[in-house]
């Protein structure tokens, strides 16, 4: 899937410390858990938008990039976040090898980014965020698929407003 | 003692022979094999973290470079952690099953254990203690070795590995995969005096590292530069030689950092980013200034592999240490809290 649809809502952020507090409302809006699917380029802000949501839902230590290990897992006070990036992976069938099915069938929040690779064996994403360039921030735009993601979109949307 | 070494962390299939008498006996990686009827006569292209096939035929493989038979194996050696949880229990249930029938001791091994003691594979070891710097796609670590299962991490990376801003900020350039070695060939054209990235942490006291930021300072940089959505050879070239010296730059200072502040004299390099030139030139440099020593392990064993968690996990049992049956698959699992053997 190469093209988002639907993007309800929107908004830019200027630098690091924008994308990180969106990521904290993103947590405030989200019950703690589904499936978010973060897509974009490289250096678009993906994993810092990531640590916010694990900030919001009190992680205290770093959030390290999973490329490399694919998932990292956070198991935190009231939730167990899963953070997967799938910029490496060569076939969607890969997935299968790592027991993704293990980590998705759980109560738990999964952010994936690069869910393309994914495609065909990831479940459909509740909410979908996507980002790119605007000027030297970002516009990062996003839209619910479901009744609970759908929810979450609406939230986030009166939560930017009210804070930002 | 004749070990066999298991590891499947994460992408790698790696098996090896270690013996404590003689050394090494024979290692396999899965992508260095070559393919033979052992997989169903075609030669098929496994993907990575496909274990499950490989592991079987890739113990064969040893055995028969070794020339020993499955019943002269005296213990065996699994990665049991860190690593993705599907990955390692394929590793472990090999171990663990292999180990029942054998009726030899199984140790469930430190994947970072093994890659810190790799060095020690080679003919000069360095000898304890010493400071160990692994740096790779996914690890960029500083640690202070005191003898084996005697560590403390002194820093790490915040956010992104030294190696994956090296795969990623090739990327960004247009270069292929794997970016290390194509940024390092054409930083070699660029002139590193136009642009100046930033040395990320280095201004402030500590060990930890941050290469997330040299990745949207690259990103930045190109788009800053790109003319209709391109950029002129000259200018990347530029950029890779910025880049590549900003990162070796960072490492180089936190590893002088690491030896004064422990008062160490020998450093060890280990894992993928350790091949790069212009890293171990400057590294040998800075060594030289602080009347040091630097040690490596050989290329292949830089990268994850099987002969590594041997070896480990050989210094661990020769000392008497072995686990129950239970399959271990620690995903998440500090290196500070192993056990010291003395």
């Amino acid at each position: 899937m190469s093209e988002v649809h639907n993007l309800n809502y929107s908004t830019v952020l200027k630098d690091e410390a924008e994308t990180v507090a969106l990521g904290e409302l993103l947590s405030k809006a989200s019950n703690g858990s589904g499936i978010v699917f973060l897509h974009g380029d490289l250096g678009m802000g993906k994993t810092t938008l990531c640590r916010g949501v694990l900030h919001g839902l009190g992680h205290k230590g770093h959030v390290k990039s999973p490329t490399y290990t694919l998932v990292e897992p956070y198991e935190l006070a009231e939730n167990t976040v899963y953070h997967f990036d799938l910029y490496r992976l060569a076939e969607p069938e890969e997935l299968e090898f790592m027991g993704i099915r293990d980590y998705l069938d759980q109560q738990a929040l999964s952010i994936i980014e690069w869910p393309e690779k994914g495609m065909g064996i990831l479940p459909p994403a509740d909410l979908e965020l996507n980002f790119e360039m605007s000027g030297m921030g970002r516009l990062v735009r996003w839209h619910g698929n479901t009744e609970y993601g759908k929810s979450v979109a609406t939230k986030l949307m009166n939560l930017c407003s009210m804070e930002r | 003692m004749i070990v066999l070494g298991i590891e499947t962390s994460c992408d790698e299939t790696g098996i090896a022979l270690f013996d404590s008498e003689q050394g090494l006996l024979s290692d396999a990686l899965y992508s260095q094999i070559e393919i033979h009827a052992d997989y169903g006569g075609v030669v098929p292209e496994l993907a990575s973290r496909d274990h499950i096939r490989k592991i079987l035929p890739l113990i064969d493989e040893v055995l028969e470079g070794a020339g020993l038979k499955k019943t002269e194996i005296n213990a065996i050696a699994y990665t049991a952690g860190p690593g993705l949880v599907g990955a390692l229990m394929v590793g472990a249930a090999v171990a663990q099953s292999l180990g029942l029938v054998l009726n030899v001791p199984v140790i469930g091994v430190h994947h970072m254990e093994g890659h810190l003691l790799a060095p020690m594979l080679e003919e000069s070891p360095p000898e304890f203690p010493f400071v160990a710097l692994l740096v790779s796609g996914g690890h960029t670590q500083l640690v202070k070795v005191d003898g084996i299962g005697r560590y403390e991490l002194l820093g790490e990376s915040l956010d992104d590995a030294a190696g994956e801003a090296f795969d990623k900020a090739a990327k960004m350039l247009g270069l292929d995969y794997p970016g290390g070695p194509r940024i390092a060939k054409l930083a070699e054209l660029g002139d590193t005096s136009r642009f100046h990235f930033p040395r990320p942490m280095t201004d402030r006291p500590g060990l930890d590292f941050s290469f997330s930021g040299l990745k949207t300072f690259t990103l930045n940089t190109t788009h800053k530069h790109a003319v209709d959505g391109v950029i002129d050879e000259q200018t990347k070239a530029d950029i890779a030689a910025a880049f590549q010296l900003a990162v070796v730059d960072t490492l180089s200072l936190k590893c002088r950092r690491a030896l004064r502040q422990t008062g160490m004299k020998r450093l060890v390099i280990a894992g993928g980013v350790s091949a790069n030139e212009s890293l171990r030139t400057a590294l040998e440099l800075m060594v030289e200034k602080e009347r040091a020593e630097v040690f490596y392990a050989r290329p292949e064993f830089c990268t994850d592999n099987g002969a590594m968690i041997a070896f480990a996990g050989c210094q661990r049992l020769v000392a008497g240490q072995y686990d129950d049956s239970a399959l271990k698959a620690t995903p998440r699992w500090p290196l500070d809290s192993l056990p010291a053997v003395n």
